[in-house]
């Protein structure tokens, strides 16, 4: 067990790699009750949401769920999110580690809209892998199998109310899985004999982090934090200038979207030494950077890692990583590393 | 269990069978299933001096990247090879096909290291 943003979590089940390849072959459970989750509603909560994060919440439907960010009036990132729009109201899911920072920032910066702190009422588990939508369909009340991504329903699952998310951090199809904090323990031993015959196991932090990484996606607090803007790290899709005034706009307003101060990359390693978060990234010789992510990928048997270069460094550089005095060579590769294969 | 009569260990985890002038290398279960899936070792080449107590290598697996302490001093006679594809061997078998050096010892016998009862007791297994 290790400690996560005030939660005691399992770090591993059985190994990484086991955990790791049953996500991309078969499926895995993940216990995320670690995350928060904070609700506006109200007449003006359409208004708070947009005002706190980058992206355009006014696009989305009721059922609907859309990732973005948070920024500070600097531009740089209080956290990324994940925000579901519910009939009465948004749910917006942050780290655990955030959670007083961005709750704090949230009812600083939520005008009239009414504001809960939902965290520990909710509990999240999350089924991914190529056979996680039959297994959480089959305890389902209602068809899930329709829902589609970034998309939610409420319905029972094993006899208890969730809202069924085809949303993960995996790069994987799979669910996640909303429910009352006192339903978790239950509901985790219905999906642990279910998904028993379809080769399931539980899985713990470590995977998710090698999993993630193999997606593409950022880790806030290591790929970003409040000093990045979401162009450095690659995220400025997620910013959306014309939807209206929000919080960070007019600083990122200032930023030239195709060459912002940071470029953020994902670079194949020759060898198995892993680079890790902090490491120097070297282009022709010269400091060009930082590993922001690093890992060994058990999908391509390779050490894969992200980084964060000077605005500056050419984009054909010959990139290397000291890796604990060694010096790695380094390739470009576009993100993300590792894509499901199609109809999986 | 493996038979570890005629092994002993140091404090970092590492283990050293004695035999004669002759000694192998290796970490223990203990670490191996700290450290998890093992990625990456880094290991000295056959001629270089191992000094006991001073670093001769690093093994990293995803969670860490740590070094590795000579348990007794000598010269590499031998690195286990196979490693270089499979360094799970150090998780599967550590105290076999787990093992990373053969030294010449030249009469260190590694007298002062812990013992399996002592080692046990170190780690509170």
């Amino acid at each position: 067990m290790v400690e996560f943003g005030g939660f005691d979590m399992p770090l591993q089940y059985s190994t990484i790699r086991e955990e790791h390849i049953a996500v991309r072959t078969r499926c895995g459970l993940f216990d995320l009750s670690h995350m928060g989750e904070v609700r506006f509603s109200g007449d003006s909560a359409l208004e708070a949401v947009q005002r706190l994060v980058t992206n355009d919440v006014g696009r989305l439907e009721v059922g609907g769920a859309l990732y973005g960010v948070m920024c500070n009036e600097a531009g740089g990132i209080v956290d990324d999110v994940v925000v579901c729009r519910d009939p009465g109201g948004y749910m917006v899911v942050i780290n655990a580690a955030c959670r007083a920072k961005d709750t704090a920032w949230m009812r600083g910066h939520g005008g009239d809209a009414s504001f809960e702190d939902l965290s520990d009422a909710l509990a999240l588990l999350a089924v991914q892998g190529p056979r996680a939508v039959g297994v959480v369909a089959g305890l389902c009340a209602d068809d899930v199998t329709d829902v589609r991504p970034f998309h939610f329903r409420d319905t029972q699952v094993a006899g208890v109310h969730a809202a069924v998310s085809r949303t993960g951090y995996t790069g994987e199809d799979g669910f996640e899985l909303y429910v009352d904090a006192p339903d978790a323990p239950g509901l985790w031993d219905a999906l642990l004999e279910a998904g028993a015959a379809e080769g399931m196991i539980p899985c713990g932090l470590g995977a998710r982090d090698t999993l993630r990484l193999e997606a593409g996606l950022r880790l806030y607090g290591q790929d970003m934090d409040d000093n990045t803007d979401p162009y450095s790290c690659a995220l400025g899709w997620t910013v959306k200038l014309q939807k209206g005034e929000f919080i960070g706009r007019p600083a990122l307003e200032r930023l030239d979207p195709k060459h912002p101060p940071r470029r953020f990359v994902g670079i194949e390693l020759q060898g198995r030494a892993i680079a890790r978060h902090g490491q120097r990234v070297f282009a022709g010789g010269e400091p060009a950077g930082e590993v922001t992510s690093g890992t060994y990928s058990f999908t391509l048997d390779h050490s894969i890692a992200t980084a964060s270069l000077g605005g500056d460094v050419p984009a054909d550089a010959e990139l290397s990583v000291d890796i604990r005095g060694t010096v790695a060579a380094a390739t470009v590769v576009p993100l993300p590393f590792y894509r499901r294969p199609k109809g999986a | 269990m493996a038979d570890l009569s005629n092994y002993r260990f140091t404090p970092s985890h590492e283990w050293v069978r004695v035999e004669g002038s002759k000694a192998t290398v290796g970490i223990s279960d203990h670490a191996q299933a700290q450290l998890g899936d093992v990625i990456f070792l880094e290991l000295p080449a056959v001629g270089a001096e191992l000094k006991a107590g001073a670093k001769f290598g690093a093994i990293e697996s995803v969670k860490a990247a740590s070094d590795l302490y000579a348990p007794v001093s000598g010269t590499v006679t031998e690195v286990n090879a196979a490693l270089t594809d499979h360094p799970e061997f150090v998780n599967s078998d550590p105290y076999g096909e787990g093992w990373m050096l053969r030294l010449d010892t030249a009469g260190d016998g590694g007298g002062d290291l812990l013992d399996e009862a002592a080692y046990t007791k170190l780690v509170g297994a």
